[in-house]
């Protein structure tokens, strides 16, 4: 099974990137995450430039999306919301609405900030995005504030945000396992 | 099967797809949105010991005036089209007085299973052109979206929500009898 993670932080030490790179290492048997790093080429959303012929890092993000069984997605929390870089990626993704590769897919949502909320304001908010434009979307967060001591020189210390986090990507593995039996029974 | 046979000669009533319609509505500010299946398929059995109502519609057949809208509906926020593909119903008791008609049963939408009551008419049966008889039936229902788990809904800047969780569902069925 493989999990795209996608950090909406661009930033060289990110928490959220941080948080992902863990997951990865802590994934369960059978699951591979695999880090997306494309986000700083995607230009911004252009319905003119929305053609058969794609930006190539719009196509890339299809591709990586499409070819994933689900999404992780790691994010900060700017002004009480998605940063706007990751919110256009996915808007980028989204079109057209109907055959989307994020339809039907299953995605979790995580974030991290320094302050106390972890952004839960940015989480819920990318979880009405991405339920929006058909995403099968895991309800459940994971809020890790105080990120500058629980994730310290770029790796996470906090032995109870990694258990939170295996455990929320295990439950996003039950969501694939869970719609490929409703597939097939359907 | 109920025990109140609807008076209606006995036999297998096909559905007529062309001349019936499976719709809903659903209070939304101060409108509705309206919106049907366009993939649809029923029966009515009507015997001595009683009659029964049988049909199903595709989720992903569902017709609203918005392509997006359409996309959304189909999607896990609303019916989830690809987990559970068709909506169903069965009835268990039809009750006809004069022109008007009851007809309780299970709904299944989203894989929820729920007791419901319609109310209508029947008008009929008619011999339709090439002698068959034919028999038309309105129903009406509502339903509380929220019990089927089909729960999406947005605040509103100035305070409450913007759809409402009732819908109305509205089925006119046309019905030939099989020769």
């Amino acid at each position: 099974m493989k999990v795209l993670a996608i950090s909406g932080s661009l930033r060289r030490d990110s928490h959220n990137t941080a948080l992902l790179r863990a997951a990865a290492e802590r994934a369960p048997a059978g699951v591979e995450l695999e880090l997306w790093d494309g986000l700083k080429a995607v230009p911004p959303y252009d319905e003119d430039d929305d053609v058969d012929l794609a930006p190539a890092a719009v196509t890339a993000l299809r591709s990586a999306v499409a070819g994933s069984d689900a999404v992780l997605f790691a994010t900060p929390e700017y002004n009480h919301s998605v940063p706007g870089s990751l919110k256009n990626a996915i808007d980028w993704v989204s079109r057209p609405l109907a055959t989307n590769p994020l339809r039907n897919k299953p995605v979790a949502v995580v974030g991290a900030s320094t302050g106390i909320f972890g952004a839960v304001w940015a989480q819920a908010e990318l979880r009405k995005v991405l339920g929006a434009l058909g995403a099968r979307v895991l309800d459940r967060e994971l809020a890790v504030g105080q990120a500058a001591e629980r994730i310290a020189g770029g790796s996470v210390g906090d032995a109870e945000v990694l258990a939170e986090l295996e455990d929320l990507v295990g439950d996003l593995a039950d969501v694939v396992d869970a719609r490929r039996a409703a597939v097939a029974a359907a | 099967m109920s025990t109140s046979a609807i008076a209606a000669p006995v036999g297998t009533w096909q559905l007529d797809k062309v001349h019936s319609s499976i719709a809903f509505q659903v209070p939304y500010l101060a409108g509705a949105f309206n919106g049907s299946f366009r993939e649809f398929d029923g029966k009515l059995d009507l015997s001595d010991d009683g009659a029964s109502l049988t049909g199903t519609a595709k989720v992903a057949s569902v017709d609203v005036k918005d392509d997006n809208l359409s996309a959304h509906l189909q999607s896990p926020d609303f019916f989830d089209a690809e987990s559970y593909p068709e909506l169903s119903f069965a009835s268990d008791r039809i009750a006809l007085d004069g022109e008007s008609v009851e007809v309780s049963g299970e709904i299944t939408i989203k894989g929820v299973t729920r007791q419901l009551a319609a109310t209508g008419a029947a008008h009929g049966p008619v011999a339709n052109l090439q002698g068959n008889d034919s028999l038309r039936l309105q129903l009406a229902t509502t339903v509380d979206r929220t019990e089927f788990g089909v729960s999406w809904n947005a605040e509103l800047p100035g305070g409450g929500q913007a759809l409402s969780n009732d819908v109305t569902i509205l089925a006119e069925l046309y019905f030939v009898k099989e020769a």
